[in-house]
């Protein structure tokens, strides 16, 4: 995952805060778990979200999704439904117009569903 | 039969914040799963979905196979003129699909 | 992993069953939906017609209701023209009683027995995209109303067949329906919760399959889960067990298309 996040910030420092990432703390189902990411910023030209970026820890493939926003977003949220193999930690990564990054981080826990059945 | 799902208020006052919500028939076969026997299932997801209002992009997404099957996205955009929003979903496999809602802006 | 639901589960019910002739039937003022076991951020992807996957399926139906199909080359809205109205409060009544086999069918078995007389068409395969995508616009159509299913005299012994079904202890864990959906319903089986198992909103989209999916698919994969051998889809038990679900959820309000974990 760290070195997905690489790829987009670079060698750049990304700090915490100003992203909040709403996900259930415990899901009962991994298939489709709900996400949003929202970001404060006054979404103006000269000061906006550029784009946010999801990862995970334990998926097979750590990306998840990248969005791009821009000034005429009006708010910088975005949502979907995510897989989530396993409990993990999501991150998300926010890029600001004025090239500085931004993150939040949350936990989440998956359960399996109880009775497994044969693949139809 | 694709169908796709489309969440746009009808109507909104310039300057309004509007959440545009949007849903997509798709498998979303990660790559990832093996049949019975054993043979890999080969991927076949949703790549890039993109948003245009009145012709310009206001949105653009990159998917991967950690997006859930049926792919649910939602978004904000400033409703600034009456018009038309076109959505456009792009995978594997050749898969092309697009859709549209109109709205006006008072 | 797996085994670890199972064991639990045998462990869960060895301990705390005492083996009883006749389950406790749940009282009709104990009644809950599947839906009120769900975490709140799954029950907001069923309220809402825009973000509910199972909506694509209807969306589906409604295309299909209208297409002329068949040597007849008739479409269903030809004799039953806008189902919102020649369909509203059908599938509240599902399984019904069918004059021709002499039996209860449910609405996915009705749909093809109209394509073969009526439309002279092919009957659609059981768990097919088309089948499901009728039945789940169909079912629709009854968002909201209360189940009344059973309610025929002339379906008396097969609800009668349905409840012994479900009363019935099978397979490799000697476990009934009612072990764990009369008896424990209050309880946790691994991380999820024990239903009382009301088919209030079928067909459904299972978060699990990743589609919508019809009851007898939810049945066969539970019957497997407690390691008995599943009845073929389609099979006569089958629809005795729907019947009796339905009837024993009579006057819970249907769902269609309800999402679950």
């Amino acid at each position: 995952m760290a070195m997905a996040m690489r790829d987009i910030t670079g060698a750049a420092v990304v700090r915490t805060g100003k992203v909040k990432l709403d996900v259930p703390p415990l899901v009962e189902n991994g298939n489709t778990v709900p996400m949003t990411v929202s970001v404060t910023s006054p979404m103006t030209a000269e000061d906006h979200i550029k784009s946010i970026h999801v990862f995970v820890e334990k998926n097979p493939q750590p990306n998840v999704g990248n969005f791009v926003l821009g000034p005429r977003a009006g708010r910088a949220q975005v949502s979907a439904r995510i897989r989530l193999a396993d409990s993990q930690k999501i991150v998300a990564i926010a890029k600001l117009s004025d090239g500085s990054f931004w993150s939040a981080t949350a936990d989440v826990v998956v359960t399996l569903a109880a009775c497994t059945e044969e693949v139809i | 039969m694709a169908s796709a799902l489309i969440n746009v208020p009808k109507k909104a006052k310039r300057g309004d914040v509007i959440e545009i919500k949007t849903l997509m028939s798709h498998i979303m076969e990660t790559g990832f799963r093996h049949t019975a026997t054993g043979e890999l299932i080969p991927r076949d997801i949703i790549t890039s979905f993109s948003c245009r209002y009145n012709g310009e992009e206001i949105f653009r997404a990159d998917l991967f196979p950690a997006i859930s099957a049926n792919p649910f996205i939602a978004f904000f955009t400033t409703a600034t003129e009456s018009g038309t929003f076109e959505f456009s979903w792009i995978g594997d496999r050749g898969f092309s699909e697009t859709a549209s809602a109109s709205i006006i802006v008072e | 992993m797996r085994w670890i639901g199972t064991i639990a589960l045998a462990t869960l019910l060895n301990v705390a069953c005492v083996p009883f002739l006749f389950a406790v039937e749940i009282p009709p003022d104990q009644r809950r939906s599947g839906f009120s076991f769900m975490a709140p951020d799954n029950q907001a992807i069923q309220n809402d017609d825009t973000a509910n996957p199972g909506m694509l399926w209807v969306l589906d139906g409604e295309a299909l209701w209208k297409s002329k199909i068949g040597a007849a080359d008739k479409s269903c809205a030809d004799c039953h023209n806008d189902a919102s109205s020649s369909m509203r409060g059908v599938a509240a009544r599902y399984p019904a009683f069918d004059t021709k086999p002499g039996r209860p069918v449910n609405l996915e078995q009705r749909i093809n027995l109209c394509r073969a007389d009526h439309q002279q068409a092919t009957p659609l395969a059981y768990e097919s995209r088309d089948l499901l995508a009728l039945t789940a616009f169909v079912a629709q159509q009854s968002r909201g109303m209360p189940i009344e299913a059973g309610a025929d005299p002339q379906l008396e012994p097969f609800v009668a067949k349905g409840r012994e079904l479900f009363m019935r202890r099978q397979g490799q864990l000697n476990l009934s329906c009612a072990n764990c959906h009369d008896d424990n319903w209050d309880k946790r089986l691994a991380g999820s919760a024990v239903t009382q198992g009301h088919p209030t909103g079928y067909p459904l989209y299972r978060l699990e399959w990743q589609s919508l999916g019809s009851l007898q698919r939810r049945l066969r994969a539970c019957i497997f889960g407690i390691r008995a051998q599943p009845y073929d889809i389609g099979a006569p038990e089958l629809v005795e067990l729907e019947l009796y679900l339905m009837s024993r959820a009579r006057g819970m309000p249907m769902e269609t298309p309800a999402v679950r974990p």
